[in-house]
């Protein structure tokens, strides 16, 4: 395992803040801005980055991410594209974990071996894949062989004992889908997940991150209070989504961050 | 070799390499609460006979098998009989499906039903036994269905449902599937989803298959009543496949029997404009389950075309995926110019008017005729009947209403 991800939950756990996690889809709002606005995500605050791999038919996302793959598509952004700009990525930043998250069929089209071959060499940490629960793990064993990080999913309707499973198997952190919906609905209410959280981070080997719901600095601040790691998905991708050149899309990844991340510094500090 | 058809799916939902669970983790446990419900209904006699009862009284089984012997004669080769799926209540065999899983809903106590709809036809299926049990039903559907099925969308609406427009991707089949899947997420503690075909996640293949596999259980018994035998060719359409399914499904360990499925090829599967999965897609994951789908060389969904709505699905049924891979079943196309002379041929020589679906099952079913001799029986499940596809026909052939 590239071990960027451990490094940095670890170097978070010294300084006691939660880890700020935006999450933007590949090749959107313009395919030529996506590695500069990773960059820029990145000087704003961002502790690791997660990159939408764009699909056809993302049956999990709301109206947002679903527009945004859209929009990528039309560009017709592909893995060798997304693989590509984790590597020019990488050429001026080797500490930043970057996740992928998508669904399985572009993956397996692609090849699950070749996929992994090409994410490890272009710098990519771990994987999300959305519809694949950890019962069709059989599908991405190649991901975990080729040592990256298999990021699972747990959610309010998981049991227990599916749970406990999930905590044993899951690698780089846990992302726990703060209610059950789809990406970019309804406003969370952190008080409910609070207690859930908190019970899983006794238990969990990995940090636990919070996403879906998440919309702005106060909902980040609060969720930061208990949680490993804040995701912010729904709420970037809209407000890059009317970006005309790389420059303003930056500019608008930096002015969207910024206030979460000090949302968070404070939470942190002052538990 | 497959030893026995029947010992599919395994426990996780497999039909060899296809079918599964292939879901978001919200929907893990849902499924898990329908499979248990559904398992231990399947063994229960008193959910079983409340269904058969249901099946006979409110959809009017068993169907008849009908020879129809003009078309059959005008073709001049062996003999097509027509399962007469288009007699039931609603009009197709899609309401076998729903009163099962209308019954299921009720039995774990849901009230609020939702639903995917093509054609319309599984919409209306779903509204009729919502009103039926007085349960809130959502329907989802393309905008671009919506436009060329306005008879059964308004049908829907009679019968007390919510119709929702799907203005996302394609506007069709796929993803009105995907809209529901979303609604389902969000609204899991109180809602149904009465999935309209023999796709989507387990427990799904399996459970709509087991309630339309009365339409060849029937068809069995009535081939040994009719004829004294068993036919030598089944055919039916093939879109997501719950009617052939629901045809084959008695038939598959009879190995003399050759079954043989009709994809739409829409404008001819060399122009790419189709929707034949099998026939022209290869194996990948959509809607929960393994599957051959149809999609790009990045695995992106493509946009599929028919003239029927109830086909234009780039996916179907992991389980035909397995009888295709397992040589136990063949899939062809059929093209939309072959269905609407099928469409004509039916409504003439035998005064039966079939949805166009159906006429693809049709069209195949005369092609089968023609390379075999007059003795052989070839048994053509008439999924639906046309009433709904008036207007599509008449604009499709410049004529005003």
């Amino acid at each position: 395992m590239s071990g960027r991800i451990e490094m940095r939950f670890a170097d978070l756990r010294t300084r006691n803040r939660a880890a700020l996690i935006p999450f933007i889809t590949a090749g959107d709002p313009l395919p030529e801005a996506t590695v500069a606005v990773m960059h820029a995500l990145v000087e704003a605050g961002a502790d690791l980055i997660e990159l939408g791999m764009p699909f056809s038919d993302p049956m999990a996302d709301g109206p947002v991410i679903q527009h945004a793959d859209e929009r990528a598509l039309r560009n017709h952004v592909g893995i060798a594209d997304i693989l590509g700009w984790v590597r020019e990525f990488r050429l001026r930043d080797d500490a930043t974990p970057v996740v992928l998250m998508g669904y399985l069929n572009p993956i397996e089209i692609h090849g699950v071996e070749r996929f992994a071959r090409g994410a490890v060499a272009a710098g990519v940490d771990g994987v999300l894949i959305v519809d694949c629960p950890i019962e069709e793990d059989a599908a991405l064993q190649p991901l975990r062989a080729a040592g990256l990080a298999r990021i699972l999913l747990a959610a309010p309707t998981t049991t227990d004992a599916r749970l406990a499973r999930a905590l044993e198997a899951a690698e780089g952190y846990l992302y726990y889908v703060s209610f059950a919906g789809i990406t970019g609905a309804a406003k969370l209410s952190a008080d409910a997940i609070a207690t859930r959280v908190s019970g899983m981070r006794r238990h969990a080997r990995v940090p636990v991150a919070v996403g879906f719901g998440i919309k702005d600095a106060a909902s980040a601040g609060a969720v930061a209070a208990f949680a490993d790691a804040v995701v912010i998905g729904s709420a970037l991708v809209d407000r890059l989504a009317g970006a005309g050149s790389p420059g303003d899309a930056c500019r608008r990844a930096r002015d969207f961050l910024l206030p979460v991340r000090e949302a968070i510094r404070e939470s942190g500090e002052n538990p | 070799m497959v030893e026995d058809y029947y010992a599919y799916p395994d426990a996780h939902g497999r039909f060899g390499a296809y079918g599964g669970t292939f879901v978001a983790e919200t929907l893990i446990a849902p499924l898990d609460e329908l499979k248990a419900a559904y398992l231990r209904l399947r063994d229960d006699p008193a959910f079983q006979r409340e269904f058969a009862d249901d099946l006979k009284h409110y959809v009017g089984r068993p169907s008849p098998i009908y020879h129809a012997k003009r078309l059959s004669q005008q073709n001049g080769g062996a003999q097509i009989l027509l399962k007469r799926e288009d007699l039931n209540h609603t009009g197709a065999h899609k309401i076998n499906n729903t009163v099962g899983q209308a019954l299921v809903a009720r039995a774990i106590g849901k009230q609020r039903i939702i639903a995917e709809t093509g054609a319309g036809q599984h919409g209306v299926a779903t509204a009729t036994v919502c009103a039926r049990f007085g349960m809130q039903c959502v329907v989802y559907m393309g905008a671009v269905d919506i436009e060329r099925q306005k008879i059964n969308v308004y049908r829907m609406k009679l019968l007390g449902a919510e119709v929702i427009p799907v203005t996302s991707g394609s506007q069709t089949l796929k993803d009105a599937l995907n809209e529901a899947l979303r609604d389902w997420v969000t609204n899991v503690a109180d809602t149904f989803y009465i999935i309209g075909t023999v796709a989507g996640p387990h427990p799904y293949p399996m459970m709509v298959r087991d309630f339309n596999a009365v339409v060849g259980r029937e068809a069995r018994a009535q081939m040994l009543e009719q004829f004294g035998r068993l036919p030598d060719v089944l055919t039916a359409c093939v879109g997501g496949g719950s009617n052939a399914i629901g045809l084959f499904h008695a038939f598959l360990n009879d190995r003399e029997v050759r079954i043989v499925g009709a994809e739409a090829a829409g404008e001819g599967i060399a122009t790419g404009q189709h929707a034949a999965s099998l026939a022209a897609g290869r194996p990948g994951v959509l809607h929960g389950n393994r599957t051959y789908v149809l999609c790009d060389d990045d695995g992106q969904i493509t946009e599929t075309h028919s003239v029927s709505a109830g086909l234009d699905y780039p996916g179907v049924g992991p389980e035909h995926a397995f009888l295709k891979d397992s040589g136990r079943a063949e899939y062809v196309g059929v093209t939309d110019d072959e269905a609407l002379a099928a469409f004509h041929l039916l409504c003439e020589t035998e005064g039966i008017l079939p949805a166009l679906e159906s006429s693809h099952a049709v069209a195949q079913a005369i092609k089968l005729a023609r390379e075999l001799p007059k003795d052989k029986l070839i048994l053509c499940n008439l999924s639906g009947r046309g009433d709904k596809d008036v207007h599509t026909i008449a604009k499709r052939e410049h004529i005003e209403l």
